[in-house]
């Protein structure tokens, strides 16, 4: 027996949960029905997907329960959302804002009970009349009991002006639930990690940075933070008093635009800084945040520099 | 020893293995790289690992008509038989980096062939 949308339907022997779903005249998005394009790619809330189901599915989404529908016999009782859907919203209530830069803003909500998720996932968070954004979480599971989000606040930005004209201390506010693969993965501490981002795709890089520290990552990882202007990088001095923790932990800040740099700053963006430094992404671990075009070219290049496509991570936003 | 190709080639795990060198390889090639352009890479690594299976023999739903509607797009915007050697080519290739010996390089490539004129919408 499965459940979807909070009905139960039960499968025929040997039915995939793809073609149950179908049969009762549920359309979820599929494609070759093989285990091959990952169309039908879908979540188990409750129970445990099969391990055929899980096949060529990367490490993070496997530890989400994320499974394919047409590969998916089920042998327990499953509880199925397809990855996207916006089931799940709770209220909580802001704790502390702050002004990290001139246009960036820190938000810290209370984390609601059963709110799980994984440093580096993102949340959606509604504004008043229900218009919803995506923020990445730069918080830690278990080592902060808060969920903080950078927001970056843009001019006519709908719930960014919100947040940072209607929002205090105390206030109510509705949020979805986490979802996301660019997470840490502790399969492989030895594994080099690169962390590169621009403006507040520095968030969940900040989380999944402490996440890997906290596990006792031991492969080298090199965070890459690109901003045009020195003015407005943030969380600056926290980053280099965990490179000054951490020997294999390399913080290097990247500034575009043209002004006299500090040594502690290198000029140039930070994937063709990243790229330039590392040339060979072989083996390497690589999460993309940021500017969609800079995530874009730099998922390809850096995957032509020889990374692996199951070890590039990449969350374009869509304002950065 | 079994006669089945995509055993003989290593299944999964090749498929797994020839995946990021083959599409490396495409995305590469600036003979055919701008039919790729605009598709998520992700999704397109995943048809590409629907692609090996295919030429590898190995248990796919795809027929001749899907080959047929999948690149009717790309017959629009100019695909044509030089593309399609391209694209045996970079299949070959990698087939020959992951050290799979001639002689199977040869049947994965007969069938690739075999659905050339569906993929050219002919
Ligand atoms: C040996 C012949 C070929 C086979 C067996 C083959 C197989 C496939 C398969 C299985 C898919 C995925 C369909 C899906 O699940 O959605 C696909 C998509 C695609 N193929 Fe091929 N292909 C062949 C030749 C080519 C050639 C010559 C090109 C261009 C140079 C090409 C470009 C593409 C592109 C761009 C897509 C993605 C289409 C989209 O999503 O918009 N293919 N192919």
């Amino acid at each position: 027996m499965i459940k979807y949308e909070g009905r139960n339907y039960s499968l025929d022997q040997n039915e995939t949960v793809l073609d149950c779903l179908l049969r009762h005249g549920i359309a979820p998005p599929y494609s070759c029905k093989s285990g091959l394009c990952h169309t039908c790619l879908m979540r188990a809330t409750q129970g445990t997907p099969t391990s055929d189901s899980q096949k060529g599915l990367k490490q993070s989404q496997i530890s989400q329960n994320y499974f394919l529908g047409c590969a998916c016999v089920p042998n327990e009782f499953m509880d199925i959302t397809l990855p996207n859907s916006e089931a799940f919203r709770s209220i909580t209530t802001v704790l502390n804002i702050a002004q990290l830069n001139d246009s960036v803003l820190r938000l810290r909500l209370k984390k609601p009970d059963n709110f799980n998720y994984f440093a580096g996932q993102y949340v959606t968070i509604y504004n008043n009349n229900g218009i919803g954004r995506s923020y990445s979480l730069a918080s830690v599971p278990g080592t902060d009991d808060f969920l903080e989000f950078h927001i970056q606040v843009i001019p006519n930005g709908t719930v960014s002006n919100w947040i940072k004209q209607a929002v205090s201390v105390d206030d109510s506010i509705t949020i979805g639930e986490a979802i996301g693969s660019g997470i840490y993965t502790n399969d492989n501490l030895k594994q080099s990690i690169a962390l590169i981002g621009t403006g507040t795709g520095l968030a969940p890089l900040y989380g999944i940075l402490r996440t890997a520290l906290l596990k006792q990552h031991k492969g080298d990882i090199r965070l890459y933070h690109g901003s045009r202007s020195s003015a407005n990088l943030y969380l600056q001095d926290a980053l280099q008093q965990l490179a000054n923790e951490h020997s294999a932990f390399t913080y290097i800040p990247c500034i575009s635009g043209a002004e006299p740099l500090p040594e502690a700053l290198t000029a140039g963006r930070a994937n063709d800084v990243a790229l330039k430094d590392i040339v060979n992404f072989k083996k390497w671990r690589v999460y993309l945040c940021g500017n969609a075009d800079m995530v874009k070219a730099s998922k390809r290049s850096i995957f032509l520099a020889g990374a692996s496509m199951q070890d590039i991570s990449a969350d374009p936003f869509a304002h950065a | 020893m079994s006669d089945n190709l995509y055993e003989q080639i290593g299944g999964e795990t090749a498929v797994n293995a020839a995946v990021d060198i083959f599409y490396r390889k495409v995305l590469a090639d600036d003979r055919i790289n701008q039919f790729f352009d605009g598709v998520d890479m992700e999704q397109q690594a995943a048809k590409q690992k629907g692609f090996l299976t295919f030429a590898f023999g190995g248990p796919n739903n795809y027929t001749g008509k899907d080959m047929r509607d999948g690149h009717a797009h790309l017959v629009a915007r100019g695909l044509n038989d030089s593309h399609f050697d391209a694209v045996m080519e970079n299949l070959g290739n990698t087939l020959k980096e992951l050290n799979v010996p001639d002689e199977l390089i040869g049947r994965a490539a007969a069938i690739a062939e075999s659905v050339r004129d569906d993929v050219l919408g002919r």
